[in-house]
């Protein structure tokens, strides 16, 4: 604890002593915990808690669950409660029944006898306990399964064609001298100018010429060539020398050989980079897939969490749930390769 | 993973080693090309031409055969008003809006974006411990999926949620938060800013760290103090990272639609449609689908896009040469 307090309090100065400014630094960067993570917190602690535990008010920080006992001759584990007033003050009974304002209940140590006890009397045991079902229920009663399938499909799919085309296109534009080549540039930069959001109406009926409305083909492919890809893929090729392709010649290598065998390993690294965000923007992506897949089974992650809290059905609990399943995978993959989508993003300008 | 590739390339090699064989080396740069500028021509520079063709046809068929031309009557729908200024008086009210929601949600988002930005950057860059931590918290929101984070918001902001539960021990009444016009918009701006502060923050602590450390020494022997400092040093010596991170927060605001669409389904009423959104409803949502006007506000909103990226890229390139 000691230790954790001197290394709070290191300053400039090193001598321990905090200057005004490193008050407010510090007070700045406390509120940014709070209210950046604060709401994930709140959101996984939330996603354990029963669905009577979500309706109280106000909501209590930990999940609860009520403490049950088995007995004999009920085939349900029974609610326990304490007693806190009336004929049979001070003992712990279990719930039989509920007519209006008045309780059937027993002792679980004598269960013959049944007690009328007043609902004002009894205050539920408790103890903090996660409502694992919310999760198990996701993949019992929801289609979770084919939801995670869909959005893995497509993810992997348009990441590996992305960077195969990508990187093909790349290697042409930065070690080949050919006429137009300029031109094929100047063109990759034109592409950068025309979001995918301006032209959805065309892209739909594109998209459904070819077959591939309500498949998960005709999410992967319309987006699989972008310019940021290739931009970032070929700055880093450039700077691999020509000399290595010239040895490569003179051993016979054909050219597709050299780009798959030297050039690809040698872009290793920014080719991790482009995958990452190649990943982040698939997963998370939403529009697109909004407008082609219209039938459910067809559903990605987040269109089926999106048309689940339309739905009057959908109980918080497993909206919740839901909720955490799908933004696991990324904060596992942020926390393993923080630095390199950090660099990775900085350099190409979100998108 | 190698074995898995291996085959899949040896099979690509094929072609790749006819037409090396036949046409020689430079010739072959095309044929590494053509995957992607096929993508390009069929998803990028094909729509570009059909969204004109679309803007000029009407009905609610799909196939532009089945599609009555009409000329511009698409944008004179659209701009047929008798004031601008109020939604009600034009003839697709929801059009201006939704332009007018967008205006407002803009210049909102970017001013708070850019001063919140500029200011973590700043604490950031500051001597502290465990900056990388403190940076990935700021930084970590990006990366949610959009539908996630109006998920987390609005469990926060339900009835029964937490902040009305802060607000009912602090001796206030209960707020339904997205049921009120004003509060709709103004939860919508700062989940906007909350989910994509970080990324703006990156781009700025990097400009900050560019800046040479001797600058800030020469001002400490000349006795400048750290507002003056800040002022006449780091603030011009920043703004050409300002001026990108300007120019791309105005290019996604405006395109903004996921999150506030999870968030508030755009309402209530019509108080959080934006520009996208109108786009989606026209020509995707309602019936019938009038792709024509959704073609057309498209087009206008391209417009917009297109001279943002150009400045976007004449800032980049400033700040490359620079």
């Amino acid at each position: 604890m000691g230790k954790i307090v001197s290394f709070m309090t290191r300053t400039r100065a090193g001598k321990g002593q905090m200057d005004w400014t490193d008050w407010l630094t510090y007070g700045y960067l406390c509120m940014g915990i709070l209210l950046m993570f604060g709401p994930v917190v709140w959101l996984v602690l939330s996603s354990f808690k029963t669905e009577a535990d979500l309706q109280r008010f106000p909501p209590r920080l930990l999940p609860y669950a009520q403490e049950t006992v088995e007995v004999e001759g009920y085939d349900e584990p029974l609610a326990l409660f304490d007693i806190v007033g009336g004929d049979h003050e001070g003992r712990k009974l279990a719930l039989i029944r509920r007519v209006g304002l008045v309780a059937q209940m027993i002792d679980p140590a004598a269960p013959d006898e049944r007690l009328r006890v007043n609902v004002a009397d009894w205050q539920p045991i408790e103890r903090v306990s996660l409502a694992v079902e919310n999760y198990t229920l996701l993949f019992e009663r929801f289609n979770f399964l084919r939801f995670l399938w869909n959005s893995t499909f497509i993810t992997v799919m348009a990441t590996a064609i992305m960077l195969l085309v990508n990187s093909m296109a790349a290697f042409a534009l930065s070690k080949y001298k050919f006429r137009g080549r300029t031109t094929v540039l100047i063109l990759v930069i034109g592409t950068l100018m025309i979001p995918q959001t301006v032209v959805l109406v065309p892209l739909f009926l594109i998209t459904r010429e070819l077959g591939m409305l309500n498949s998960l083909w005709g999410v992967i492919i319309p987006g699989a060539a972008t310019p940021t890809g290739v931009f970032l893929l070929r700055q880093y090729m450039i700077t691999i020398p020509d000399e290595i392709l010239d040895a490569a010649r003179m051993d016979k290598a054909s050219e597709w050989k050299i780009f798959w065998r030297i050039i690809l390993p040698l872009s290793a690294p920014a080719i991790a980079v482009l995958a990452i965000l190649a990943i982040m923007w698939r997963w998370n992506d939403f529009l697109w897939p909004l407008i082609v897949l219209s039938e459910t089974e067809n559903f990605t992650l987040q269109l089926a969490l999106n048309s689940f809290q339309g739905e009057m059905s959908t109980q918080w609990s497993n909206l919740l749930a839901m909720t955490v399943l799908t933004l696991l995978p990324i904060a596992l993959v942020f926390m393993f390769l923080q630095k390199y989508i950090a660099t990775g993003i900085a350099s190409t300008g979100g998108k | 993973m190698y074995s898995t590739v291996a085959p899949v390339m040896r099979i690509i090699e094929i072609p790749f080693a006819f037409v090396q064989s036949r046409l020689g080396i430079q010739r072959l740069a095309w044929l590494f090309l053509a995957p992607n500028l096929i993508l390009f021509g069929v998803f990028a520079f094909l729509p570009i031409i059909l969204n004109f063709l679309y803007a000029l046809t009407g009905g609610d068929q799909v196939l532009l055969n089945d599609r009555p031309f009409v000329g511009g009557a698409n944008f004179q729908s659209l701009a047929n008003c008798e004031n601008v200024f109020d939604p009600n008086s034009c003839e697709r009210d929801l059009f201006w809006r939704a332009i007018w929601n967008s205006v407002w949600f803009v210049v909102l988002q970017v001013g708070l974006m850019v001063g919140f930005s500029l200011l973590t950057a700043l604490v950031l860059n500051r001597d502290i411990r465990a900056r990388g931590f403190f940076r990935g918290v700021f930084f970590f929101p990006v990366l949610l999926s959009p539908v996630v984070v109006a998920l987390i918001w609005k469990w926060i902001l339900q009835r029964n949620g937490l902040l009305n539960a802060g607000l009912e021990v602090m001796g206030y009444e209960r707020v339904l938060w997205l049921l009120d016009r004003h509060w709709a918009f103004a939860w919508s701006v700062f989940l906007s800013v909350w989910a994509h502060m970080g990324f703006y923050t990156l781009i700025l602590l990097a400009g900050l760290q560019a800046i040479p450390r001797d600058v800030y020494e020469a001002a400490l022997m000349d006795r400048a103090s750290p507002w003056r400092t800040f002022r006449k040093i780091t603030l011009p010596l920043l703004a050409p990272t300002m001026l990108v991170v300007l120019v791309l927060a105005l290019i996604k605001g405006v395109q903004t639609f996921d999150e506030i669409y999870a968030f508030t389904g755009g309402g209530p009423g019509s108080a959080t449609t934006f520009i996208i959104q109108y786009i989606y409803q026209t020509g995707f949502a309602g019936a019938p689908r009038l792709f024509g006007l959704a073609a057309a506000a498209s087009i206008l909103l391209a417009l917009v896009l297109a001279l943002l990226t150009a400045v976007q890229l004449w800032a980049n390139r400033r700040n490359v040469d620079g």
